[in-house]
């Protein structure tokens, strides 16, 4: 393995565990309301920005990132309570039209809040570069991956062994039988959506020490959660992970060995070519069509 | 009223150049103008759109793509190569309707969000290749475009470019309801309601959907010709995905299945930022918070709901409902 391969393997896999938190995000919400909601990028927005203005007055790091996270969800639970809610019933257009609106007042408010400016947060243990297989990886990559991985293994635990989780995915499954065996779905649903919230602000805070957080950063990364989230397949949870990495992997791979500029091209390309062979994404299931 | 002019195809359109043959006399100078042109180049395009989002019920979140390819191919033709502009035009939007064609067979098997995800992701790869390509393009600071002129009559001013883009929207909507009434635009419908159904009626739906598909792409590359050549510059601005999104909100916003909500929709969704430079730093509050709540307490848009609010029992609004209220469903499961 040369060493400029390990090197765009550890870049795409870091960007793809970032990509890969925020999909899971697209997917829980998409699961338990089939909303896509355009705004999970602002919530990677709230969670970095929030961390660097608070670590900025003062706070420990782990404080900040608390409260960060407790913000970001609070905020969601206010788009689930007061702009998804409702509009309960409008078409699937109409609903993404009013995720794109609210995005649009998060990144207004957040101007308002704080500014336009470009912030650095501290990585979470300094920033010697530590050298693997002739590659060399920020410690920060490694708390993303980490973090991560844990993320992962407790949403895993959470929807195969919790009543909440288990309740999330009996809404996701049929809405009206989850209410028939007694499952409160108002409550499922802003389950979902303080849950999807508080994981893109842990992406948010996680990526923010690499590549900086400002008031638009979520714009790209929503985008991105998104791609991935079709790549492996809507609503699948394993299905975001692959899809994350794979774009993360693809990206770096890309814009190492063909062409920086044209790395998001060499992307959606083969998000497009992979869309054309596999119309559900890479793990999502065969829809059928009632008639 | 409002009833009247929707369901005759010949009033709503004689309403409609009433309004473009009146508007001057509002138009105080030549900002106003200005407005008012865009407002008319938009609603080109969210006219075509609206055909394939309101009628045929398929989601595209590239039509930004079509836009730019429109402005662009004819701003380079006559800019780097000095053809005529008109032949620019034509010959442009011939290509932009090729690669619709070439795009949308394989890209309208999807369905719902991967659909608006395949679209995203062309209307993207557009907009980076035109960012990037700067030889050709200028890259991200733009290119300038010689102005348009017909047998050497050039046209220029707020005032001639007005009647160009008045008459291009009259002809726009005039060729899209003749469409609708068509067999095409039935079949449409039909497909709208569920594709299956229509199959089983014996529609080609894969045929319909590249058709309109195709259609509204021309819709866009023509009006992005027209803008090129009416500003004299392009900028990739124009091609972003955040146009296509701005685009999408004019035809939902304005009413979908409504070709005059799609005009009404690009009129106040391009006339409100204008207004909201008055607020300066709160615009995006205000924008977004416009946008959510029309789309929360009117989703089924501008036009259809205040159409069903001046003849309730079986107006147009409720006519609509049932064309347009799906949208993309959710896979039955």
């Amino acid at each position: 393995m040369s060493a400029q391969f390990a090197q765009y393997l550890l870049t795409g896999v870091t960007v793809g565990a970032i990509y890969a938190l925020v999909a899971l995000g697209f997917s829980i919400i998409y699961n338990a309301s089939h909303v896509i909601n355009f705004a999970q990028g602002e919530f990677v927005m709230i969670g970095g920005m929030t961390t660097v203005s608070l670590t900025a007055i003062g706070w420990p790091l782990p404080l900040a990132i608390g409260a960060a996270v407790v913000a970001a969800a609070l905020v969601g639970f206010a788009l689930e309570k007061f702009a998804v809610e409702p509009a309960r019933g409008a078409s699937v257009v109409t609903l993404i039209i009013i995720t794109i609106g609210a995005s649009i007042l998060l990144r207004g408010l957040a101007t308002l809040v704080w500014d336009k400016n470009i912030h650095a947060l501290q990585a979470f243990s300094g920033d010697t570069p530590i050298q693997i297989a002739g590659a060399s990886l920020v410690p920060q990559s490694l708390w993303v991956m980490g973090i991560t991985l844990v993320i992962v293994l407790l949403l895993t635990w959470f929807f195969g062994r919790t009543l909440l989780g288990k309740a999330l995915l009996a809404t996701s499954h049929n809405r009206l039988a989850a209410q028939l065996v007694g499952i409160n779905v108002r409550h499922v649903l802003l389950a979902s959506f303080g849950l999807s919230a508080a994981l893109g602000a842990v992406a948010g805070i996680l990526v923010a020490p690499i590549t900086f957080t400002s008031w638009d950063v979520g714009v790209m990364l929503g985008l991105k959660g998104f791609a991935a989230a079709i790549l492996g397949g809507l609503g699948s949870g394993p299905g975001a992970v692959l899809g994350g990495l794979a774009l993360g992997l693809i990206e770096a791979m890309g814009a190492g060995y063909i062409s920086s500029a044209y790395k998001d091209v060499i992307a959606f390309v083969i998000i497009l070519a992979v869309l054309f062979f596999m119309p559900s994404g890479l793990l999502g299931t065969r829809s059928t069509d009632r008639v | 009223m409002l009833r009247r002019l929707a369901a005759s195809r010949s009033s709503g359109l004689a309403a409609l150049a009433l309004v473009v043959a009146l508007l001057p006399l509002a138009l105080q100078n030549a900002y106003y103008y200005e407005v008012a042109i865009l407002v008319g180049l938009n609603a080109i395009v969210c006219v075509g759109l609206n055909l394939l989002i309101g009628y045929a019920g398929q989601i595209s979140l590239g039509h930004a793509g079509f836009f730019g390819l429109g402005a662009y191919g004819s701003a380079i033709l006559t800019a780097r190569y000095g053809w005529p502009p008109l032949a620019a035009m034509a010959v442009t939007t011939l290509g932009v309707a090729a690669l619709a064609y070439l795009i949308g067979r394989p890209i309208l098997r999807l369905r719902g969000h991967y659909l608006a995800m395949a679209t995203l992701g062309m209307g993207i790869i557009i907009s980076i290749v035109v960012a990037t390509e700067d030889q050709l393009t200028g890259g991200p600071d733009g290119m300038s475009v010689p102005a348009l002129s017909v047998f050497g009559f050039a046209f220029a001013g707020e005032r001639v470019w007005y009647w160009v883009v008045g008459v291009a929207l009259l002809v726009a909507v005039w060729v899209a309801r003749n469409l609708v009434d068509s067999p095409h635009g039935r079949a449409l419908r039909a497909l709208h309601g569920s594709e299956v159904g229509a199959e089983v009626a014996g529609i080609d739906s894969a045929r319909h959907k590249v058709r309109v598909f195709v259609i509204s792409a021309v819709y866009a590359s023509i009006a992005g010709g027209l803008t090129a050549h009416y500003a004299g510059f392009v900028t990739p601005a124009k091609v972003t995905f955040f146009h296509s999104i701005e685009l999408v909100t004019m035809v939902v916003f304005g009413g979908m299945a409504s070709t005059f909500g799609a005009v009404v929709g690009a009129a106040v969704l391009t006339t409100l930022p204008q207004a909201l430079t008055l607020f300066k730093e709160y615009e995006m509050v205000v924008f977004g918070a416009v946008m959510m709540l029309t789309m929360i307490f009117m989703p089924r848009g501008l036009v259809p709901t205040l159409a069903a609010l001046f003849d309730r029992p079986e107006g147009p609004g409720k006519a609509s409902r049932d064309a347009g209220g799906g949208g993309i469903r959710p896979p039955a499961r």
